[in-house]
Parts: structure tokens; sequence; C-alpha cells
């Protein structure tokens, strides 16, 4: 796709966090332990009064903002996640409302696990290519939970990226993107089910790492690159661990994969985690540096994107917001019972 | 609270869209028809513009609550303060991204988009502005190292 | 214009009236004010009511004419109407019925006072007293009635150096009072640290700077001065009735931690009843939170902003001292329905300038004034009352 690509971004994380060590206090396990077998120290809790609607709007704020564009020019809206406030009702247009790009824009919410924001990109980058639209938006924010006891308990974090496609003032180009998908249930939850549940180590192999790699595989044979040709690859990070191996898996190298990895200092964000990870990247970037960015979604799929970045990024102002350093160095840590009372598990009826 | 009543001011609950008359340019925020400051009332109907506030602004006045009202219970203790914008009006709003006892009169915020309150499991979920602290940058404290992080 | 003057004070009990429903309250109320002025219901010509919420608290409106039916007048088809202004309903509503009498459309009217607030839950009370506010921009942003008055006390502290004891004092002056008046609410005498260690509402409010929700009903029967006398021995002239109002919402205020609408309201009144502050013996203030009681005695213009606090504490204020405040025991003690509020002051009041105040009796009270808020101080009415023997 000629010069279409990134044009903004923006990113936001609840700042309270909680230790892997403090879950693991409350269920006698070895919470240091678990978080080191899962390469996650912490992650971070959404206040009782932020949601995935809240923290869309303040990583799509940011992004505005850095873009110095007119909220009015957005055509398109997608907001993706796994935990959308409403069942039926789009977070997508309480989030266009909140940065004043109503009433002329197309909007929807998506649904993939946790490659629904990325998902919003392809959507967006479609649209842009045709001339449908100057600006589209696509955001991938979660604030997912896990049953209290379980393994998930340690790396459901909250958070959420937000970012601006569009073909002028374009800091980073998306040269190609495909997608690899099949029917795979390795993770699920059911309409009306609080938590959600998954196939143990199915999760793995035939899921998690059968997508990304064989996806990752044809990106990189389209875009006719070797591993070497990327200064930065960015998987979906459910933990710490996942995307190493599956560097290793495809030949890249750690010092790739590192600046992309954020879950071990924020939990897995869902349908936040890769954009943040890009974005983290994003933060550090250098003209002409190549990106590959390969997202999991379970259900299952995964999209890749072989990005370059561009001149722009020298004159782009990331004065507005906070860094992704700044969010994954924030240590406002909370103990399990604050946890539990934020996270609504002492749900009171009408309480937020 | 009534879907209608709530929602016929969310781009002001959600933005700050303030008004601003067009004879003295005194900013007011919520947005009024009428200029309590211009001395003939009468002719300010009709003139006043729409007017959009930075969302920048300094604590005035501050509590802690502690009885909360229905809706509210969750986030108690909660600071509720007079934010006093830099374009001029005063809002009622909740301080937020704080420990309750670090607050200062005077302490720069900036507006924030947040949950105000549910109608209960089954109803519409009320959002609004809460203000937070300014970000400052850490003088004196190097980037941390992975194992710090 | 003729003069006006109060033939007979009733009250009734304020506190939590379980086995008593509003109308009862009302009716008793009335009752006791006529007995006491000799007048019969036939004299009567019309009925004010000041009432605050009856629609939420006792789903119930259109009060007027029940409280009048139930007095038995239904058919005298008088005229019956009831005045809200949040906590000032009660002396709004005697503001208009002095109105009515001045102006000489009504010779013989029964004004009162009357809310049940104890049916409802407290959590139902809390948005019942919310809706006072500025619903919406206060209220749904989390704004309580005793949270903008801690508001209120933080920027007065700040301002002015007050501190936390200077207001608990009001509490517990209040108390020491309303230990002694038989119709309150709360009849115990409470400390300083038992004000300064109860739980806090908001900070740096207390539970016991803040006032009770309270049942309870109050009546005065009002007349013309000149025939007074044939009613009652010692005829009380209303000298002054004025309400002034402000902005709605606190922030919109000129100084949070001035009342303006209490500073016209007693500026007018004074000049009206050519009187100076120095010349009234005994007040009752508008208290529904420490802080508000401290503030009204600045912004009546009996003490200079900030000075307060130390009157209290050298025991300026009180019987025997500079002016007594509160003999009723004030919102605090006595109690806070709201409807009832500023009628019981002026009950209160009257009682004082007749000598018929009991244990709290202030010698020689000759003038006396009583102020009456509604919300943050959006409305304001005082009322200056004199001896006319």
């Amino acid at each position: 796709m000629e010069g279409v690509g990134i044009v903004s971004y923006g990113t936001y994380v609840p700042r309270y966090r909680i230790t892997a060590e403090e879950v693991g206090r409350v269920w006698g396990v070895d919470g240091a332990a678990m978080g080191k077998n899962l390469n996650i120290k912490r992650k971070s809790v959404p206040a009782p009064d932020e949601d995935t609607i809240t923290i869309s709007t303040e990583a799509l704020r940011v992004a505005i903002e850095r873009a110095k564009l007119d909220a009015k020019d957005i055509e398109a809206l997608y907001v993706g996640s796994e935990s959308h406030p409403y069942a039926v009702k789009p977070s997508a247009t309480v989030v266009a409302q909140a940065v004043g790009a109503t009433p002329y824009l197309t909007a929807a919410d998506l649904e993939f696990a946790c490659k629904a924001g990325t998902a919003g990109i392809q959507v967006c980058l479609g649209m842009v290519a045709s001339g449908m639209i100057r600006y589209g938006v696509a955001i991938g924010a979660d604030t997912s939970q896990g049953a209290p006891g379980n393994a998930l308990e340690y790396s459901t974090g909250a958070g959420g990226a937000a970012y601006i496609i569009g073909k002028e003032k374009v800091i980073a180009n998306i040269n190609d993107t495909l997608s690899y998908t099949t029917d795979t249930p390795d993770f699920w939850r059911r309409e009306g089910q609080k938590y959600p549940s998954h196939a143990g180590r199915f999760t793995g192999e035939p899921a998690f790492f059968r997508h990304v790699t064989e996806c990752a595989r044809r990106m990189m044979a389209k875009a006719d690159t070797k591993p070497g040709d990327y200064q930065h690859v960015v998987f979906h990070q459910p933990n710490g661990k996942f995307p190493l191996r599956a560097g290793k898996m495809l030949g890249f190298k750690e010092e790739q994969v590192h600046t992309g990895l954020v879950t071990p200092w924020i939990g897995n964000t869902y349908s936040g985690a890769v954009l943040i990870g890009l974005a983290n990247i994003l933060d550090h970037a250098k003209p002409a540096d190549r990106i590959l960015m390969v997202a999991y979604g379970s259900g299952a799929g995964s999209d890749a994107f072989d990005i370059t970045v561009t001149d722009g990024i020298t004159g782009f102002d990331r004065s507005a917001g906070e860094s992704v350093d700044s969010f994954l160095r924030s240590s406002v840590e909370i103990d399990y019972a604050t946890y539990a009372k934020f996270r609504g598990k002492l749900r009171l009826s009408g309480g937020v | 609270m009534s879907v209608a009543r709530f929602w016929r001011e969310t781009l002001r609950r959600y933005n700050l869209g303030g008004s601003r008359c067009t004879d003295c340019k005194t900013v007011y925020f919520p947005p009024r028809s009428v200029c309590p400051h211009c001395s003939t009332h009468r002719r300010s109907i009709g003139r006043m513009e729409a007017f959009q506030l930075s969302g920048q602004g300094e604590v005035f006045s501050f509590t802690v609550v502690h009885e909360a009202p229905q809706g509210f219970e969750m986030q108690v203790p909660y600071v509720l303060a007079l934010v006093k914008m830099v374009e001029g009006p005063t809002i009622t709003a909740q301080v937020v991204d704080v420990d309750p006892n670090s607050v200062e009169m005077g302490m720069k915020v900036r507006a924030v988009f947040r949950k105000l309150r549910e109608e209960g499991p089954e109803g519409v979920i009320q959002y609004g502005y809460k203000f937070a602290p300014i970000m400052r940058p850490v003088a004196g404290v190097h980037p941390p190292s992975d194992s710090e992080k | 214009m003729r003069d006006v003057a109060i033939l007979g004070v009733g009250q009734t009990r304020f506190g939590e009236l379980w086995d008593r429903s509003f109308r009862e309250i009302g009716i008793e109320a009335g009752f006791r004010a006529l007995e006491e002025s000799s007048l019969t219901s036939r004299d009567i010509s019309a009925l004010y009511i000041g009432n605050m919420a009856s629609g939420t608290y006792i789903d119930q409106e259109h009060i007027a004419p029940l409280v009048l039916d139930y007095s038995g007048l239904s058919g005298h088809h008088l005229p019956a109407v009831r005045i809200e202004a949040g906590g000032a309903s009660g002396g709004v509503a005697l503001a208009q019925a002095y109105l009515a009498v001045a102006s000489g459309l009504y010779e013989f009217v029964v004004v009162g006072g009357a809310e049940k607030m104890t049916d409802v839950t407290e959590e139902r009370g809390i948005a019942i007293t919310s809706s006072m506010l500025d619903h919406e921009w206060e209220t749904v942003f989390g704004a309580t009635m005793p949270a903008l008055w801690a508001i209120v006390a933080r920027r007065h502290m700040f301002e002015y150096g007050t501190k936390r004891e200077d207001f608990a004092r009001m509490s517990v002056m209040d108390h020491e009072m309303g230990s002694k008046n038989p119709l309150a609410h709360y009849r115990s005498r409470i400390t300083l640290e038992a004000v300064l260690e109860s739980q806090p509402v908001a900070e740096p409010l207390n539970m016991l700077d803040c006032a009770p929700s309270s049942d309870g009903a109050a009546a005065v029967v009002l007349g013309p001065l000149d025939r007074a006398r044939k009613f009652t021995d010692i005829p009380i002239k209303i000298s002054a009735s004025q309400i002034a109002s402000d902005t709605m919402a606190l922030m919109h205020r000129r100084d949070i931690t001035t009342m303006d609408a209490t500073v016209l309201a007693a500026k007018r009144a004074f000049e009206r009843a050519r009187l100076t502050r120095s010349e009234i013996q005994v007040a009752e203030v508008h208290d529904p939170y420490s802080i508000a009681g401290l503030v009204a005695l600045e912004d009546l213009g009996f003490y200079p902003k900030g000075k307060v606090g130390q009157a209290l504490a050298e025991g300026e204020i009180g019987i025997g001292g500079k002016i007594a405040v509160n003999t009723s025991g004030g919102l605090k003690s006595q109690g806070m329905p709201y409807g009832a509020v500023g009628i019981a002051q002026v009950v209160q009041i009257v009682r004082q300038l007749r000598g018929e105040a009991g244990e709290n009796q202030v010698s020689g009270a000759v003038a006396g004034l009583a102020h009456n808020m509604g919300g943050t101080g959006a409305t304001a009415v005082v009322h200056i009352l004199e001896r006319a023997d």
C-alpha cells in the first residue's frame, strides 16, 4: 500500500499495579515464581471508574493532539476489545463523541480476542487506500479479567492504544498486511459468563505459535524479507515468554523482540498488547527502521504488518500524553483486597 | 437518572464544551444562553458562542468524601474539588489518580475521561470529566534498567 | 404597607417521629400556634406552608390543601399555598405570609413549615438533599451537600487560618443549648473532642459537624400589629423580612467563603428595621453544618471574617455573652426538618422576646434575628423581630 500508514498514535495504561507476588500470597502460591515462569512482574489494574471506553478515549485524545488533527476529519472509528462495557451498544460511539468526532463518521466495535485492535487497523487501511476516507482510527483496548485463583489472574492487565491511519503526514508506512485465520477454540468466553475459559496447553503450539509463525513466515515471503531486515519485531504477548519463543522460532534475535515486549511490566493488555508494544517501538524509532508486527487473537487468527518508519517521525511531537516507558515505570502498587474491590469482584449493585 | 436528561448534556460532559460572550469575552461552563456579566443581559441572547475549554486548571478547594451518594460507593474515599480552569470558569468534579492525602490547594490538574456512575448492572453507564494531576517529569531519576522496571 | 405582628407560635418535637405522619405533625404545629393566639380557625384568612421535598420523601405533592383539609378547614375554601426554597422554605414562606398581611390582603394568616424526612433510606435521603444542589453540574459529578460545605470550610481555613476546632465549637454550642430544649431532636451535650473524633463525612467535616435528618413542624400566626393586643399580651413585630438569592452552584459564587445572599438579606433587613447588629440580643442562624453557622455569623455582620472561632473559644457568644446564638439548639441539636427550620427559628426568637425560653432565656432580649438558608446559600432569608409592647 503506497503511502498509507500510521499518522499518529497514543497509549493509555491505568496507573495501579499489582505484583505477581501479591496475587500469589492470597492463594498460597509462590507468586514470585509464577511471575518468573510467565515473565510477568506485575500487571496494570484499572480504577473502579475506568473501563475500555475511558481507556480508548484517553489513548485517542493523545493521538489526536499529537497529530494536531481536527477530530471532525476522522471518518471511521473502530474499537477492538474483548471487554467492551456493553454487550450491545458500541464503545466506538462513546469514544467518537468524547473526542468530538461525531456525527459524520462510521463507527463500530470489533471482537477477535486479543487482535481486535489490529483487525481495526486492517479495516482502516482498506478504507484509506481505496480513497473512501482520509483518516481512520483503530483502537485496541481491554480491561480483561481472570477468575479469582486462576492462573490468568497473574497476567490479565488493562490498557489500550489508538492509531490514526491515513495517507498524509505518515510517520510509519504500513507496506503490507496479511492474516492467518482458522477456527481454533483455544480460549473463549460464552455470553453471560463473567470469566473466560481456555484449553490449557492447547493454547500454545496449535494456537498461538502455529498462527503467529505461519502468518509471519507468509508475510516475510510476500514482502521478500528476512528476519535480519527488521530492526524490531513485536508479537502479541499473553505473557513475557511466548514472544521470545516465537522470535526464536522465526530466527529473530532477542534484541529485536526487546523493545516491543511490554507485558512483563503491565500484564497482558489483550487487544491493547501488541499495539502498546508497537507504540514503545515507535517512541524510540528512527527513519527507515523496519518493523514486523504480528498480532494474535484466540479463536484464532494472526495479523501481520510490514512497517517502515518514515522521515516524518523526526518531526513527530510526542509531548502530549505519556510515553510507553512512563507507563511501564509507573508503580502505584495496590494489595489484593484493593485489587478485588477495583475489579468488581466485590460488586455492589449500581456501584461504579 | 433519566436517559434523555443525561444524554442531552453528553457533549458538554464528555468534552468541556462551554460558551463565551461575544461582547465581554467571559467564558462560562456549563454553557449559558445569557451572559450574567454584561450589563445589558438581553443583548447577549443569541450572541453567546461555543467555546472549548482546554481542560487545564488548578484546585481551588477540595474535600475527601467518605459518605458517598448511590453509585459512588466503590470510589470512596474520593476527592471532590472546585477546579479553577485557566480560561476562568470554576468546575465541580472529582480529582483522581492521586492519593487523597496528597491533594493541595493550587495543585495543577488536567481533565480526564472517566465513568461517573452506572444505573445498576442493567442500566446506562454515565461518563464525564474528572481531573488528574498534571504529569511532571521526575527530576534526577534515571530511566530504570530492565531489572528495575 | 402596615406593620405585622406574630400572635402565636407552636412547634412539634423534632426527631424521628415514627408514629406521626406528615399531616399529623403539620396540623399539630398549626393548632398549637392558633391556641396561643386565641384565634379560632374561623378567623384564619390563609395558610402558607414551607416544605422542601414532600414529593420525594413521602410521594406527596400539593401539600397545602392537604394540611388545611386535615385541620378541618376544607369547608372554608381558604387560599393554601406551598412554598419551596430548599432549606429556606420555612423562612421564605414566612416572608410571603408577611407580605400578604402587610399588604392588607389578608388579616390573620397561619404560616408553617413541615418536613417528614425519616421514612426513606439514608441513601435516598442523601439523594434528596443533593437535589438542592445544581443537580446537572454538581450532584452528577459526585457532589453532596456536606462535600460542598467541606469545600467551603477548607477554603475558609486556607484564607483566614480558621481551625477545625473553630467550627466544631458551633456543634458543641448547639448541643449545649439543645440539651435544655424539650423539643430538640438530640438533647445530649457533646464535647469538642467528640466532634473532632467523630467519623469523617467529607473532610474536614465529621459526623458531629452535620445536622441530622429530622421530622418536625412549626407554625406561627400573623396578624396586623394594630390589632395584636387583643390576641396576645406581648405582640412581636416583624421589623424586617428580606430574601436574597445567589448563583445556584457553589462553584459560580463570587467568593465561596462568603454567602452573598446572607450578606445582602441581612443588609436589607437591618436597613428596613433601622437597627444595628449590636442591638440584637438573640439570633438563630442556619447551620446544617458547623462551618455554615460560623460563616453565617460573619455574613450577618456580627463578626468580621475569621473572627468567629476566637469569639466562640473565648465564650463571647452565648447566654450572658455579646450575643446568644441558636438557643433552640440550632439545626445540629434541635434538628433539621428542612421545611420547618425557618419557622422554628422564629418560634424560638419569639419565645426569647417574650421571656418564655426557659433555661436558655436571655435576659432583656428585645430584638432578635432569624437567618434561614437554602442549598449552599443560593437563597437566604433574614427576619428581624422586636418586642412591640
